[in-house]
């Protein structure tokens, strides 16, 4: 009880001590000129740096209108994914007794991650610290104003970064929950997801997006990897994927897996969470650019190309090996090409983008059909398959393909010389790297939760009646 | 009085019960039911997982009858659902002790 009040006490001065969107003391700045003013302007339409900065005062304050409106639009569609796009994906593949579990942990994962998000998640993500992990100083938002942060956007509020980037750390630790559901105790998960966002997701955010992070090759000049990741091909789709595995394998499989049949109770919620789950995509990936400009209208197109090749390509395999192509082929087809294009959708061109969608339909297709059925672990939803396979395909192919042509941030001094040449190796080098933690943090953690909640697992008798009576007291369907 | 239950196809449910009620039956009870014969089941695919399902759906029609009906009733419902392929569903006749009316009291072939 003492350690939560000396918490509260602690919270409520940081929350009363911080003053959104005043910056501290600066000195008077002259009046800007007519040719600085249509500079900043100037500099607003092109997405740029304004000519006033450090010169003059500017006349334009704050965040730009048009980018900050996109951004909040972005934001909103981002969350939309989780609440209800994932969760509905996710729902209608579990069985009925399961659905509302898979509902709960959505929720629970956007109420808990928000709040560390705001206590000190955002600060240790992108905040500078060192290449490993940002500092405390943004810890409740301090400092998280309207004003842009230049490390991150010159038009877009910090606090609509902020609010932004939550909605990655949101949906993040609830794509995992796919491989291990239906079967793990529900503070278990919670437990463990608060774990992980410590461990793997704020770290793993901060090489490769964090302004000084070790890995973020096209915004950092002292990064020892020139990786790029434009929308979380490493930090969202490779972290969360191959933890899911780890975990799905350390937890083991459900009661009866193989033996009873295990049908998803309702296709049709999971193709609506699909569509809802495209959509937002745009949100994701066009939004990545932190503005409303030229790179976030590419990002558009090439996730619109990859989502439909993938959403074709699946289902023609289907169709092909036997005979039927399934709504749940065309679904996982579309979430393939829209999870392999993410860390490639701000960098490459349309054409690569078909490419990479009929790549990605394909090879999840291979590994939720073939490799899973020969090393029968039971991957529940696929998250391992299809966000996985996806988000590493895709990092390595944003290397291959990545061109100025589709970004000009990839002609910075800082990245040009991997461009076309040796950039995928960059890619396999920061991709492997966060595998291996990802996957060695899970199992470590598991370990730990394990011994905390007397096991990750819930009983077989809870599993036999559903997880919704029994862990929430509540049934999806009467009748 | 004899108790007919006729598990049939359920697309075969409305031109069955329009029979049987222009030969002047004047009720029955229709339930959705799902079991398997010589048609077996059906296989579903979801993702790599593929899983037999026995049982389809069909219709249960029960009905009550007296005597002098039942062996027309029984051949009108065997014409009717009859489509010649497997899975057409069978017809039960079995002997009833009595039928009581609820709303009136009354007993046997009044009641039904």
């Amino acid at each position: 009880m003492n350690m939560i009040r000396n918490f509260i006490v602690i919270a409520a001065c940081f929350v009363l001590s911080a003053h959104p969107g005043q910056s501290a003391e600066a000195p008077k700045l002259p009046a800007p000129s007519i040719e600085q003013r249509v500079g900043d302007l100037e500099a607003y339409m092109n997405n740029a740096a304004r000519v006033t900065d450090g010169k003059a005062e500017s006349k334009v304050s704050g965040g730009g209108p048009g980018h900050s409106a996109w951004m909040m639009t972005s934001a909103a569609l981002v969350l939309f994914m989780t609440l209800p796009g994932l969760a509905l994906f996710y729902g209608g593949l579990v069985r009925r007794k399961n659905i509302l579990s898979v509902m709960a942990q959505c929720l629970a994962l956007a109420g808990v991650v928000s709040l560390l998000w705001w206590g000190c998640g955002y600060s240790l993500t992108f905040g500078r610290g060192n290449g490993w992990l940002g500092g405390f100083q943004h810890a409740f938002l301090q400092g998280v104003g309207t004003d842009p942060n230049p490390d991150y956007a010159q038009w877009v509020p910090h606090s609509l970064f902020m609010v932004y980037q939550l909605m990655f750390a949101i949906i993040t630790p609830a794509l995992t929950i796919g491989a291990i559901a239906e079967r793990m105790k529900f503070k278990a998960i919670m437990l463990f997801s608060v774990l992980w966002m410590f461990v793997v997701y704020f770290p793993a955010a901060h090489w490769v997006w964090g302004a000084d992070g070790w890995m973020n090759g096209i915004g950092n000049d002292a990064a020892k990897i020139k990786a790029i990741d434009f929308a979380g091909g490493i930090v969202v789709h490779m972290t969360s994927g191959w933890s899911a595995l780890a975990l799905c394998i350390v937890l083991g499989k459900r009661l009866g897996y193989g033996k009873e049949p295990m049908q998803p109770h309702s296709m049709a919620l999971c193709m609506v969470g699909t569509g809802m789950l495209w959509a937002g995509w745009y949100g994701f990936n066009a939004g990545s650019a932190v503005a409303a400009d030229g790179v976030a209208v590419n990002a558009f197109v090439t996730t619109t190309l990859s989502a439909a090749a993938g959403c074709f390509t699946w289902p023609a395999i289907e169709y092909c090996v036997r005979g039927t192509p399934s709504v749940l082929g065309f679904c996982s087809g579309a979430v393939a090409g829209l999870a392999t294009i993410t860390p490639a959708s701000g960098f490459v061109t349309p054409g690569v983008a078909v490419l990479i969608g009929i790549l990605a339909g394909a090879a999840t297709w291979y590994a939720c059909n073939v490799i899973k059925a020969k090393f029968k672990y039971d991957d529940s939803l696929d998250t391992f398959g299809v966000h996985a396979v996806g988000g590493t395909i895709g990092t390595i192919l944003a290397g291959v393909f990545a061109t100025t042509a589709a970004n000009p941030n990839l002609g910075a001094d800082r990245i040009k010389g991997y461009v076309g040449t040796s950039l995928w190796l960059e890619q396999l080098k920061a991709g492997a790297i966060v595998l291996v933690w990802s996957v060695l943090a899970t199992v470590i953690l598991a370990k730990v939760v394990s011994a905390l909640c007397d096991g990750l697992r819930v009983g077989d008798e809870v599993e036999t009646i559903g997880l919704d009576l029994a862990e929430h007291g509540e049934e999806g369907y009467h009748g | 009085m004899k108790k007919i239950e006729a598990i049939i196809k359920p697309f075969k449910l409305e031109d069955v019960k329009e029979a049987l009620k222009d030969i002047g039956i004047t009720g029955m009870t229709v339930t959705e039911v799902k079991g398997f014969g010589r048609q077996k089941g059906h296989t579903e695919i979801y993702r790599g997982s593929e899983y037999t399902v026995d049982f389809l759906p069909k219709t249960k029609i029960e009905l009550a009858v007296p005597d002098n009906l039942v062996k027309q009733a029984v051949e009108l419902i065997v014409k009717t659902a009859r489509t010649g392929k497997i899975g057409d569903g069978k017809v039960f006749v079995s002997t009833l002790e009595d039928a009581v009316r609820i709303r009136t009291d009354e007993r046997g072939d009044a009641a039904v």
